[in-house]
């Protein structure tokens, strides 16, 4: 999806630069060479869209070959985060292991309701059996989950609760308040007796997850929101750049900030980033959540003291498990299922549970 | 002059035959590949999920006759949706709440009007520095999050007649109405012919007395109030007004448009062919879903449309000469 611009400003320049040469042609001897490239761009042109035809009828015979199988629908945020890539590969591998086939769909960006609407209206064209949604949204699909639950098709959410809960099915998901309250412990231990100058680098306003999390880090640090030991918070909408600058700017303000919360790695990377700049590795314990590829190798160099890791392929099997069980016996699955949450770090505390990096690369996503 | 009129003719008489040829290929493909893509309900889902795109690529079309191009269409239309919804919400009356906001969709037209027509900037510019503003302020009065719309006049666009949930929704009638409306002002008035007279060759257009300035002027003005009414078909489809929605607005409606004939140098090209090239794109989508395929196909299909149509445009711009 990130490619779509490009392709589109692409045309866009391909397209004033053709009008330039466009312009400056004038009958006559030059007249010949453009005309040949005409013809055959023309050729071209034409083999390109026989090829996509070609491509389409073929994929579109080999897509309906098997017609009893058991369909299960995935529309997922956006294919631009790998940690959905990941719930996506995840639930295709699984339905294949049972038979069964997945039909995935994405939106095209944090917010795109009306991709994910179309995207289960088509499903419940396609006589899915099941749904299984991560909303980018959580009122922005409840009229299409609806119409799918009429007709008896089973949508179970991932990653992501609806509003109100009950409007799916089932959740299955990480309890986003309780990995947040990992974090917060971790942290206040691994600050141990100083006194907390705490930097928040924050995700979205008015994104659930974020505040669950922000919330969660609080109750484990054992403090309440508008402490004074919270000196700084920033959004950083969960960007390594925008997590960078916050992260400077709050050091400018408070070069006294020693312990930072992060809304998740790429965030905390750019964290990194600044406090290293700052010359204050050392002195700041900085923490994270997510548990994807890159989040562990953080932890694993030292650059991140601890991160939660969430579970998403467990979300993706577990829910094509409970649309295969469904359509077996009936029995749908019901409300909030989590997924567990893990910290990872290689400086335990003996009083909290924690893995260290080695099961972090084994099991991280992404 | 002579020759101008009949190019400017001969653009207005070609019909969508090409894009219209695609589409028919693809329905044919699709009802012989899937056993669901012709049924009723599902054709008019098709076009349901066409109504937002194709309100915002009637504006689109307009103003890329003009030879301009606006990349703020998706955000002045989500600024009606969060405006209208916000007031309806705070206890405004619902029909003056929806006045409102495609009013002040409409004033955006024309602050980009007059910024193209009056200080001749590029639209492109325009366009790009109003999308951040307004998508800022949309942000702004949303106050960082998107809020459920529940009002029944703001929600009336996505009621169905004929059968519930599956027949013919109002935005429907509503989107065709504006194809036709813009048809009739592009073929029938003296306002059309000087749209595709300014897109073909604005030069030309001012020397034979066509007011350019205040054509240009009307067109966004116009686009913006089109923008203003997809913001209501919007919240019929989805009743939840979000500042993140249609992001990707402005470039689908582009896809449409280029997909559907219009040349985006101006001056050629035709309404139909734009509300074509919406379906071709809504079709591929929901039609590569019901064959199981990975969604990928679909933005790559239409990323070879896409080329495939300006290509096209520039072969028989070439043979026009």
């Amino acid at each position: 999806m990130t490619t779509h611009p490009i392709v589109d400003a692409g045309a866009l320049i391909a397209g004033q630069t053709g009008q330039k040469s466009d312009r400056s042609l004038k009958p006559g001897a030059l007249s010949r060479a453009p005309q040949a490239a005409l013809a055959s761009l023309r050729i071209a042109v034409g083999t390109l869209s026989l090829a996509t035809l070609a491509g389409v009828c073929g994929f579109a015979a080999t897509a309906t070959a098997a017609n009893d199988q058991i369909l299960i629908g995935l529309v997922t945020k956006t294919e631009v985060n790998p940690y959905f890539v990941k719930l996506r590969q995840a639930a295709t591998a699984e339905a294949e292991k049972n038979g069964a086939k997945l039909i995935a769909r994405f939106g095209k960006f944090d917010g795109d309701n009306e991709g994910q609407v179309a995207a289960i209206e088509d499903l419940i064209s396609a006589g899915v059996k099941g749904i299984l949604i991560t909303p980018s949204n959580s009122t922005g699909v409840l009229g299409a989950i609806k119409k799918a639950r009429d007709k008896g098709i089973v949508v179970i959410g991932l990653d992501t609760a609806t509003d109100p809960a009950d409007a799916v099915d089932a959740t299955l998901a990480t309890d986003n308040f309780e990995a947040g309250v990992l974090q917060g412990e971790y942290a206040k231990r691994a600050l141990g007796g100083k006194t907390p100058k705490l930097a928040m680098l924050d995700g979205t306003p008015g994104g659930t997850v974020d505040k669950q999390r922000h919330d969660g880090f609080l109750k484990g640090f054992g403090i309440a929101e508008g402490d004074p030991a919270i000196v700084g918070k920033q959004d950083t909408h969960g960007a390594l750049d925008e997590g960078q600058t916050a992260m400077e700017n709050l050091l400018t303000a408070h070069p006294d900030i020693n312990v930072v919360y992060t809304i998740n790695e790429p965030a905390a990377e750019g964290a990194y980033a600044a406090i290293k700049k700052a010359g204050k590795t050392k002195d700041i314990v900085l923490t994270s959540i997510d548990g994807g590829r890159l989040g562990v190798q953080y932890v694993k160099d030292g650059k991140i003291a601890a991160t939660v890791m969430q579970f998403p392929k467990i979300m993706a099997t577990k829910g094509v498990d409970y649309v295969i069980e469904f359509v077996k016996t009936g029995k749908k699955p019901s409300g909030f299922i989590n997924t567990g949450a893990k910290l990872i770090t290689d400086k335990p505390f003996s009083d909290l549970p924690s893995e260290n990096t080695k099961f972090g690369v084994e099991n991280c996503w992404g | 002059m002579n020759r101008g009129a009949v190019s400017i003719g001969r653009a207005i008489a070609t019909p969508a035959v090409g894009p219209l040829v695609v589409l028919l290929v693809f329905c044919a493909i699709f009802s012989v590949s899937t056993h669901t893509f012709l049924a009723v309900g599902n054709l008019s889902l098709v076009i349901q999920q066409s109504v937002i795109v194709g309100t915002l690529a009637v504006g689109q079309t307009i103003i890329i006759l003009t030879g301009g191009i606006d990349l703020a269409n998706g955000a002045i239309a989500v600024l009606g949706t969060i405006i209208a919804g916000r007031m309806v919400n705070d206890g405004g009356n619902s029909a003056l709440c929806l006045l409102l906001a495609i009013f002040l969709c409409t004033v955006v037209g024309l602050i980009a009007g007059l910024l193209v027509s009056r200080l001749m900037l590029p639209p492109f510019i325009v366009t790009l520095g109003l999308l951040g503003i307004v998508t800022a302020a949309t942000r702004l009065i949303a106050q960082g999050g998107a809020f459920p719309v529940t009002d029944d006049l703001l929600g009336w666009t996505g009621n169905s007649f004929l059968y519930e949930g599956s027949g013919v929704t109002y935005g429907m009638l509503i989107m065709f109405g504006l194809y036709a409306l813009v048809w009739y002002m592009l073929t029938q008035t003296a306002w059309g012919r000087h749209v595709y007279a300014i897109g073909n060759n604005r030069v030309a257009a001012r020397l034979v007395g066509i007011p350019v300035h205040n054509r240009l002027l009307s067109v966004y003005v116009f686009a913006a109030f089109v923008y203003g009414i997809g913001a209501w078909l919007a919240l019929g489809r989805i009743p939840n007004a979000d500042p993140n929605a249609l992001q990707n607005g402005n470039l689908d409606s582009i896809t449409a448009v280029v997909i559907g004939g219009t040349s985006l140098f101006g001056g050629r090209g035709s309404i139909w062919g734009t509300l074509v090239g919406t379906l071709i794109v809504s079709v591929l989508r929901n039609g590569l879903t019901l064959s199981g395929f990975d969604p990928l196909w679909q933005d790559l299909v239409t990323g070879v449309l896409v080329i495939t149509a300006v290509a096209v445009d520039q072969m028989s711009r070439g043979k026009q000469r």
